[in-house]
């Protein structure tokens, strides 16, 4: 008799739910996986590499474009390892604009994967619902910092600019305009916090409508209960950070546990799942979001009574006031060698992390003085995700593997680096 | 008979110059006249069936993006035309003139022809379906039974398209459409056998006449006594499986995008447009099958409106809209859990409601006679 053989499937990187780049090399019984073997690299970029010819400062925006979802919380790692090894302290005022944008982002992020997950489960309208939020708070990015995505907004030692205290407005065109265009500008009529506000007074009810659509939808329930699951044990043997160890009941946030910026004075919970499977890592998220938007309120609150610098006034580390620079021989000085060479981080190492909106998110990095890294090393949460890949994905089907590359909410960018 | 249809359906002044072709065609074929006349006739009205229907196979995909654009907070197609109105054309064109790629080790033959199987039934089921009581093509004795076998074998495209692609992405789409047909079709006929069983008839114009008469008739609401209200699981079930039956999202696994992009997914140009108008007009058949069995067809919903062909328009579009709607709200199933269902829920449910019907007819309170 013949002999009967395993099916292997090649699973992307040309595929629609790839999210990206992802290869992975599926043996199927079937429908059945019985292997399931992810390939990285094709989009990597040698970030860490990169970052050791450049200076401190210029590696900002490539963190950006590492998970391309959660841009500010890349940096924000980034800035506070530097920050770290100069033991500089930050503006109070930074540290609120630093946690509310990084809040902003994890909504930022969990929208875009609430929008996958649902499109790679079929649920096609949850991703316009999420796009239509997200255009808002890209917006936020844009005021900040004139980048919708790639915002290199936080500094060491700070935050580049404070808050604009306008909105970027809808331009009357062929398609908006009358009615519809006062519509659309009359929440940014004001400043940003007000325009935050705004959307922060709106969101829970959009979040409700999506849970309308999905939480209780049998179809929802049938492809993610029971799927992928992991225990709690085995999620900490594999190394599982963020949402996804959340999801296993392990309530292990950062922003509790070791508090950092001003969290510790933020009044949030940290949701946990009770069955490790991908219908408890979906419900994380969403109170993720919800906790999210709690904190950004707060933050607004704070901020609207609150002024004050949002930069270090040590000028070895950010540049000074132009108007100073304009009038003092020293501050020229300053900002020349810092636009030409630099700052220069004292010798040593450190590792610094941030929850992430996918997990633990670090960068270990070692200074031998000179203005640049001697070696940066970043600790992608994704990438640790996708090594239990092969896992979870064991003995479910084809649908399945979807569901779970949805779930582990997968960005090529950190993960190949 | 001919003559006296044309009569009625047209206006006046265009009498004269077709009497004059008819005495032209009767002096040139003589006594053959009848019988060239008879095929003429039926050319014609195949034509009159088939080129407006492919017009609105096109316009029910316009309508598709419209409508599901609105239910996801966006436009839909609005630059091609005003409003975007010859989007559907410019699409159709787009496809014509682009190269139909045939892979490598692909069966050629077979991978042309799959397209063809896809389509061909499709549109072979519209020669019985009556559009009011006069209107058919073909007034067929045993039109359900007809259609549903016609019906059935374009699956065969699906899964020979699958297979003669040489891809394994679209040979597990051909896969999963077999599996998804056998667990279907069943719960789908045996809810159509309850329909015949109480119309006593496999005539689809006298199905719709069944539904005209009964206590809810006689008081003028007409749509109480159409099928749909004391067959009501078998509605809901015939509903679902057509859905499942044409494809569509939630049951869209043999295409399932997101996870095996489709048992189609080697195709393109033409032949994938073939594909995309075989399953749009399944969608529109389907429809008209369902509001003839079960809403009544072209009868009006109440006495006091006169029925006509503008009900059953009306009725498929309710029921296409319907297709949209659950297409953008529902995720997608899973391959076994569209089994499960079909299997563990449908079939029993169907032959239980079967029995439950025999026996209502067999008793003294029947609604049927």
């Amino acid at each position: 008799m013949a002999d009967i053989q395993n099916y292997t499937l090649n699973f992307g990187p040309q595929h629609p739910a790839a999210h990206g780049v992802l290869r992975m090399v599926l043996e199927l019984d079937g429908e059945v996986v019985t292997r399931a073997d992810p390939h990285i690299g094709m989009l990597h970029r040698a970030t860490e590499k990169l970052a050791e010819t450049r200076t401190w400062v210029q590696s900002v925006p490539y963190m950006d474009r590492l998970d391309y979802m959660s841009m500010m919380c890349n940096e924000h790692a980034y800035c506070m390892a530097i920050e770290k090894l100069l033991g500089i302290e930050v503006p109070i005022r930074a540290q609120y604009i630093r946690v509310m944008f990084d809040e902003i982002t994890r909504i930022l992020n969990h929208l875009l994967w609430i929008g996958a997950h649902g499109l790679d489960v079929g649920a096609m309208t949850m991703m316009l619902y999420a796009m239509r939020e997200r255009e808002d708070l890209v917006d936020c990015y844009e005021a900040v910092s004139g980048a919708r995505w790639h915002a290199a907004y936080y500094r060491p030692g700070g935050v580049y600019r404070d808050l604009p205290d306008s909105m970027p407005k809808y331009k009357e065109s062929k398609w908006k305009k009358g009615a519809d265009l006062k519509k659309l500008n009359e929440a940014r009529s004001g400043t940003l916090l007000d325009f935050l506000d705004d959307f922060v007074s709106r969101f829970p009810k959009l979040l409700d409508e999506y849970e309308t659509l999905l939480t209780d939808n049998r179809i929802w329930k049938q492809r993610l209960v029971n799927v992928g699951v992991v225990s709690p044990e085995r999620a900490l043997q594999l190394g599982f950070t963020g949402p996804m160890l959340r999801g296993s009941g392990i309530a292990w946030d950062l922003r509790k546990k070791q508090p950092y910026e001003v969290y510790d004075r933020l009044d949030f919970d940290i949701p946990v799942g009770v069955t490790g499977d991908c219908y408890d890592r979906y419900l994380v998220r969403v109170e993720e979001m919800r906790q999210s938007n709690r904190i950004v309120k707060q933050c607004i609150d704070w901020l609207r009574v609150n002024p004050g610098p949002v930069i270090t006034d040590n000028y070895k580390v950010a540049s000074p006031p132009r108007a100073r620079m304009k009038s003092n021989m020293e501050e020229l000085i300053h900002h020349f060698k810092l636009c030409t060479e630099g700052m220069h981080v004292p010798e040593g190492q450190v590792y610094s992390a941030i929850e992430h909106p996918k997990g633990e998110f670090g960068i270990y990095a070692v200074s031998d003085g000179a203005n640049k890294p001697y070696r940066l090393k970043i600790r992608s949460p994704g990438y640790v995700h996708l090594s239990a890949l092969s896992e979870m994905t064991q003995g479910h089907m084809i649908a399945d593997v979807v569901t779970m590359v949805g779930t582990i909410d997968i960005v090529f960018g950190e993960i190949d680096r | 008979m001919m003559v006296e249809t044309l009569e009625q359906l047209l206006p006046g002044f265009l009498m004269p110059p077709i009497n004059w072709a008819l005495q032209l065609g009767q002096d040139t074929f003589g006594s053959a006249w009848p019988t060239v006349l008879l095929v003429l006739w039926t050319v014609i009205k195949v034509v009159l069936i088939i080129a407006p229907l492919l017009l609105v196979v096109a316009y029910v995909t316009f309508c598709e993006r419209k409508v599901i654009g609105w239910m996801q907070v966006r436009i839909g197609p609005n630059r091609v035309g005003p409003w975007g109105l010859i989007q559907p054309i410019a699409d159709g064109l787009k496809l014509l003139l682009k190269e139909v790629v045939v892979p490598s080790g692909a069966d050629k033959t077979v991978f042309l022809l799959a397209p063809m199987f896809s389509f061909a039934p499709a549109l072979l089921a519209w020669s019985v379906i009556p559009f009011n009581d006069v209107m058919v093509l073909a007034n067929l004795n045993a039109s359900l039974l007809f259609i549903m076998a016609v019906t059935s074998i374009s699956v065969y495209g699906i899964i020979l398209a699958g297979w003669s692609s040489n891809s394994k992405y679209a040979f597990l789409g051909g896969m999963r459409s077999a599996a998804q047909l056998i667990s279907y079709e069943i719960a789908m006929g045996l809810a159509l056998v309850v329909v015949l069983m109480i119309s006593n008839s496999l005539n689809l114009g006298d199905i719709v006449a069944g539904q005209n008469k009964g206590r809810f008739a006689d008081m003028g609401l007409k749509f109480l006594s159409w099928n749909w209200l004391p067959l009501l699981p078998m509605f809901v079930i015939y509903m679902v499986s057509i859905v499942a039956e044409t494809n569509r999202a939630p049951f869209d696994m043999a295409e399932g995008e997101s996870e095996i992009v489709g048992f189609h997914v080697e195709y393109s140009g033409m032949a994938f447009a073939v594909f995309q108008l075989a399953e749009y007009g399944a969608v529109i058949l389907c429809s008209t099958l369902a509001s003839l069995l079960f809403l009544g067809g072209w009868l009006s919903p109440v006495s006091f409106l006169p029925d006509s062909i503008f009900w059953l328009f009306a009725k498929v579009f309710l029921i296409i809209c319907f297709f949209f709607w659950i297409r953008a709200t529902f995720p997608r199933y899973r391959y076994d859990q569209i089994m499960r269902l079909g299997w563990k829920v449908f079939i029993p449910v169907c032959l239980i409601w079967l029995t439950v019907v025999g026996c209502w007819m067999m008793s003294p309170w029947t609604i049927w006679k």
